[in-house]
């Protein structure tokens, strides 16, 4: 890739992972309600009402509290800010991202914490008791995920030699034996358990819950109206999107396009919003069936987390 | 000739001490600070030299100690330390000037603070025992002293300098006693002569100084189990001491192990770096733990200090660790990571203690849960403490990403070729270095939400008022600070690099600097900060460009109303309904609960009419120090049981203490013989 063209070409690839990534977060957030809603017997909403929502919310008005300062209106904008740099430089149509270099695992995690302690801010910003309850409990159930998931990059990296995201993909793509390896299928349980909790999933937290007691990431962003909620559902569909993404092509690489041809990257889109679709589904359906757990219950699904992830990481050292 | 710069800091630094008690009241701050200042850029001046050229500076002079002389050799990886000390020391004697005025101008303050800070840049130039234990006592009694200067107002404090008094000379016997041991059967008191007779020591030897170099070191740099000093004397000394105390003088332990263990040694078994790195391990998670569940803002800045120091640790035991098993390379870049982080945590806990002074000076507490509604009150003091708080949560594009970025690279890249003992100590890093990171989240969105964020906690904190200009610029200079080598690490990186290969022999530069992206050289492993911080603001402006369009479209044209938060339907909530600091750290408390201990106390009275009407309910509930707790207080209590026993000794009568004396003499002359 040399000069404009390539330049150009940079762009759009980058441009469209955001892109599919901003439509296909919130159709994935339908989609997964249109399954509970059928499993459940109901009709249920379309699974394009959350982009409907999304627009109705961007045409009205701002509200903040009155005691809260500028911190509150940035919270939701760092939200989205940090999934979409996150998504643009992540391998999620291709296995060469433009900015692919710089797509280190720590970096996209650390990127996504970034957009968590802003929220979290916002969130004791609004000066309520609810606000402190939704950050208190959101960064416990963080810190306790994070070895989880660090020691899950190790356990992906070491037979890698790098954290690189596209590497790691590339290599899956390369020698499909890997992805059956023990460290890998290890890594990716302790992922799974990552991934519900960081989106709010059940049995972590119910993301269609306003009962106050037992609600997380609700009760964080109960302040806000309009616009903001716009941003905040729309960054959190973002990230839900983008760490499905991950694990689809973490474990299941075929699809994703290794150039960055036109064709190749509306195929590699393509597959990876049907690969998401399915877990997406999967998940859907695993919520009908299963109860939240208590607060305090929470660190043993973690802790069991933390565990594959090192046993992960000593299979990895170990073969 | 270059070699008088070291004279000029130390000239410069006792000229300051001596306007600070010479000079009358109003002249004196001012003086003292710019002759610091004028200390601090020799010391800067000769360090950079020294990094620049790769050539010790070396000092002789027999004149001014008795007997042996002082020896200073200043070194690429002791010059590191003075640059960071030197950074530190003038963002903070900057802050002083605009905080002199609360009780900080007096003659006492004024003489010992350039003293201090001259002490500490001298250390590392240090080139012998004796002028090495010299400056080392005199950076002890000198900080002693800053933590002292409230006394008079709190028991506190004066219980804060005990503990401080007695761990630092615990630590400085240790430390004297591993140097005395290793120039006693060197033959020779200088650096250079215990380094060249290293070899042939024999291993017992070098054993027991080394273990002793990290019990007294360790204890300087917040080691647990000897942390115990820090969480006590560093809030109670005034913030600008703090920051110099948690910024600068705790990196001298780190100095200190890495000058014993692998600078006059030359690195030793591997079971000296498995050592230093669960030392690491244990020091981190203990002291996020405590930092994630403390209220005192400045107590909990002072648990994140061990908690980053045993960070370094790991990064200094890990890099002993690869290096001792041959592979220099990822050593190298162990120890490149692990002074990284020192640097950054130089930086960000500067900047957060001399913020966390503003906030004490502006509202007479350091108490989260009295503080808050400061963001607005206070803009730029709010700002430059969040920017340090993001810095310490390790979140892009600040300092402590980098760092950290660097730290799991090296424990990442090291961990195949490990054996199976190191492996799962490396292994038990990464996870430690995971959870540290979440609970350093947890703590400093606490300190910034609690602490400035949400409504006035207290009357103090609704009429907070904005700081001097001086203490805004001392706290925001090294804000500036985290945020450059955030986004440019490759400015002191290449030092960094320099002063590794010093330590670890056959360590190769890791990091290609000059470019834009930080490659790990050798080893697959790039990082693009600017593209990050760059991507950010990118889309940051997107969003906030998308949200304002959108909105201008709009029926309704006013961008932002303001209204009462919600409150149930049950009208307007009040401050007392916010989550306070206890309240936002108690899931965390209780499930830490085996290791933190916390002290409930419950307390129902009853009406006198029946026991089934409660008159009123006292809860108290307090978390302390567990190893405080569980392994000093039996010995405080032992030495105080011992000490009793001993007065039956002392009873006043000169007979008896002549017979004492009669028998002391007659025993030794028997051992003698």
């Amino acid at each position: 890739m040399t000069g404009f063209s390539g330049g150009a070409a940079a762009v759009a690839v980058v441009a469209a992972q955001i892109t599919a990534v901003g439509l296909g977060g919130p159709l994935l957030i339908g989609l997964m309600r249109k399954v509970r809603s059928h499993l459940e017997g109901r009709v249920g909403p379309p699974v394009h009402q959350p982009l409907l929502d999304l627009r109705k919310l961007f045409t009205k008005q701002r509200i903040r509290p009155s005691y809260a300062s500028w911190v509150f209106g940035a919270g939701p904008v760092a939200l989205v800010a940090t999934a979409v740099v996150a998504v643009a430089i992540s391998p999620l149509a291709t296995t060469h991202p433009p900015l692919g270099q710089s797509a280190d695992f720590f970096a996209v995690v650390f990127l996504l914490l970034l957009g968590s302690v802003a929220l979290a801010l916002a969130a004791l910003d609004t000066g309520t008791s609810f606000g402190g309850m939704g950050a208190s409990r959101a960064m416990t159930i963080g810190a306790l995920a994070e070895p989880a998931l660090l020691v899950a990059i190790l356990a992906f990296s070491i037979p890698a030699h790098t954290s690189n995201l596209p590497a790691l993909v590339r290599l899956g793509l390369v020698h499909p034996q890997m992805i059956a390896s023990p460290e890998r299928i290890l890594a990716l349980g302790a992922f799974v358990v990552v991934i519900l909790a960081e989106s709010g999933r059940l049995p972590v937290d119910n993301p269609s819950t306003h009962l106050e007691l037992t609600m997380i990431h609700e009760a964080m962003v109960l302040e806000y109206a309009g616009p903001d909620l716009a941003l905040v559902t729309l960054g959190e569909a973002m990230r839900l999107t983008l760490l499905l993404g991950l694990f689809v092509n973490l474990f299941v690489p075929w699809g994703v396009a290794t150039g960055s041809g036109a064709i190749a990257i509306v195929v590699g889109l393509a597959a990876l919003a049907g690969k998401v679709a399915v877990v997406g589904v999967a998940i859907a359906t695993f919520e009908v069936f299963t109860a939240k757990m208590r607060l305090f219950r929470l660190p043993e699904l973690l802790a069991g987390g933390f565990i594959l992830a090192v046993l992960g990481a000593a299979a990895a050292l170990v073969v | 000739m270059n070699n008088l710069t070291l004279v000029i800091t130390a000239a410069g630094g006792l000229a300051a001490a001596i306007a600070g008690g010479a000079l009358p009241a109003q002249a004196r701050v001012p003086a003292a600070v710019v002759l610091t200042w004028g200390a601090c850029a020799a010391a800067l001046f000769a360090a950079i030299t020294v990094l620049r050229t790769g050539q010790s500076m070396v000092l002789h002079s027999t004149q001014i100690l008795p007997i042996t002389g002082v020896l200073m050799v200043l070194d690429p990886f002791g010059a590191v330390f003075v640059i960071v000390t030197a950074v530190v020391a003038i963002a903070a004697t900057l802050y002083w000037i605009g905080y002199a005025s609360h009780g900080l101008s007096t003659r006492t303050v004024s003489a010992v603070l350039p003293l201090f800070v001259t002490s500490m840049l001298l250390v590392p130039a240090a080139g012998s025992v004796a002028t090495f234990l010299v400056l080392w006592e005199l950076m002890a009694l000198t900080s002693l002293l800053l933590v002292l200067v409230d006394h008079r107002r709190s028991e506190a404090t004066r219980s804060a300098a005990e503990w401080y008094a007695v761990m630092t000379h615990v630590g400085a016997a240790a430390i004297l006693f591993a140097l005395v041991l290793l120039s006693a059967h060197a033959g020779g008191q200088s650096f250079a002569a215990i380094r060249d007779y290293a070899g042939h020591l024999p291993p017992g030897v070098r054993g027991l100084a080394f273990v002793l170099a990290v019990v007294g070191f360790g204890s300087k740099a917040g080691a647990v189990p000897f942390h115990v000093w820090l969480p006590k004397a560093h809030p109670e000394a005034p913030s600008p001491a703090s920051a110099l105390m948690s910024g600068a003088m705790v990196n001298l332990g780190i100095y200190g192990i890495v000058l014993v263990g692998d600078r006059l040694l030359g690195g030793g078994p591997l079971w000296w770096w498995l050592v230093v790195t669960v030392l690491g391990i244990i020091t981190a998670l203990f002291g996020a733990l405590q930092a994630a569940t403390s209220t005192d803002l400045k107590r909990l800045l002072a648990y994140s200090t061990a908690d980053n120091m045993g960070l370094v640790l790991i990064g200094v035991g890990a890099s002993g660790c690869f290096a001792t098993t041959g592979h220099s390379l990822v050593g190298g870049l162990a120890m490149v990571a692990a002074l990284f982080v020192m640097v950054n945590h130089a930086a960000f806990k500067g900047s957060l203690f001399l913020s966390a002074g503003s906030v004490q000076v502006a509202t007479g507490s350091r108490d989260l849960d009295r503080l808050g509604g400061l963001m607005g009150r206070m803009p730029i003091t709010g700002a430059v403490f969040l920017v340090g708080a993001l810095a310490i949560t390790a979140l892009p594009p600040l300092n402590g990403f980098v760092g950290e970025w660097l730290l799991f690279q090296s424990l990442l890249h090291g961990l195949p070729a490990s054996s199976t003992v190191v492996g799962v100590i490396v292994s038990v890093a990464v996870a430690a270095l995971a959870l540290t990171g979440g609970l350093t989240a947890a703590a400093f969105v606490k300190v910034i939400g609690v602490g400035l964020l949400g409504r006035p906690r207290s009357a103090e904190a609704a009429s907070a008022h904005e700081v001097p200009r001086t203490m805004q610029l001392g706290a925001g200079l090294l804000a500036g600070a985290c945020v450059v080598l955030g986004l440019v690490p490759m400015i002191v990186l290449p030092a960094l690099e320099r002063a590794a290969a010093l330590v670890v022999p056959g360590a190769r530069p890791t990091a290609l600097y000059g470019g834009v992206d930080l490659h790990l050289q050798g080893l697959p492993g790039v990082l693009s900060p600017v593209l990050l911080a760059a991507g950010l603001m990118l889309a940051t402006g997107a969003v906030v460009a998308m949200r304002g369009l959108v909105g201008l479209r709009s029926r309704s044209r006013s961008a932002l109303r303001q209204a009462d938060a919600w409150g149930c339907g049950n009208g307007v909530q009040t401050a007392r309904m916010q989550y306070t600091a206890t309240s936002f750290a108690e899931p965390l408390q209780r499930v830490f609960d085996d290791v933190l201990r916390p002290d409930h106390d419950l307390e129902v009275t009853h009406r006198a009419e029946s026991r089934y009407y409660v008159e009123k309910v006292t809860y108290r509930t307090s978390i302390g120090d567990v190893i405080e707790h569980s392994l000093y207080r039996p010995v405080i209590a032992g030495v105080n049981w011992w000490g009793r026993r001993a007065r039956a000794l002392q009873n006043g009568s000169v007979h008896r203490y002549l017979a004492y004396g009669l028998v002391a003499l007659v025993v030794i002359l028997v051992v003698s013989t």
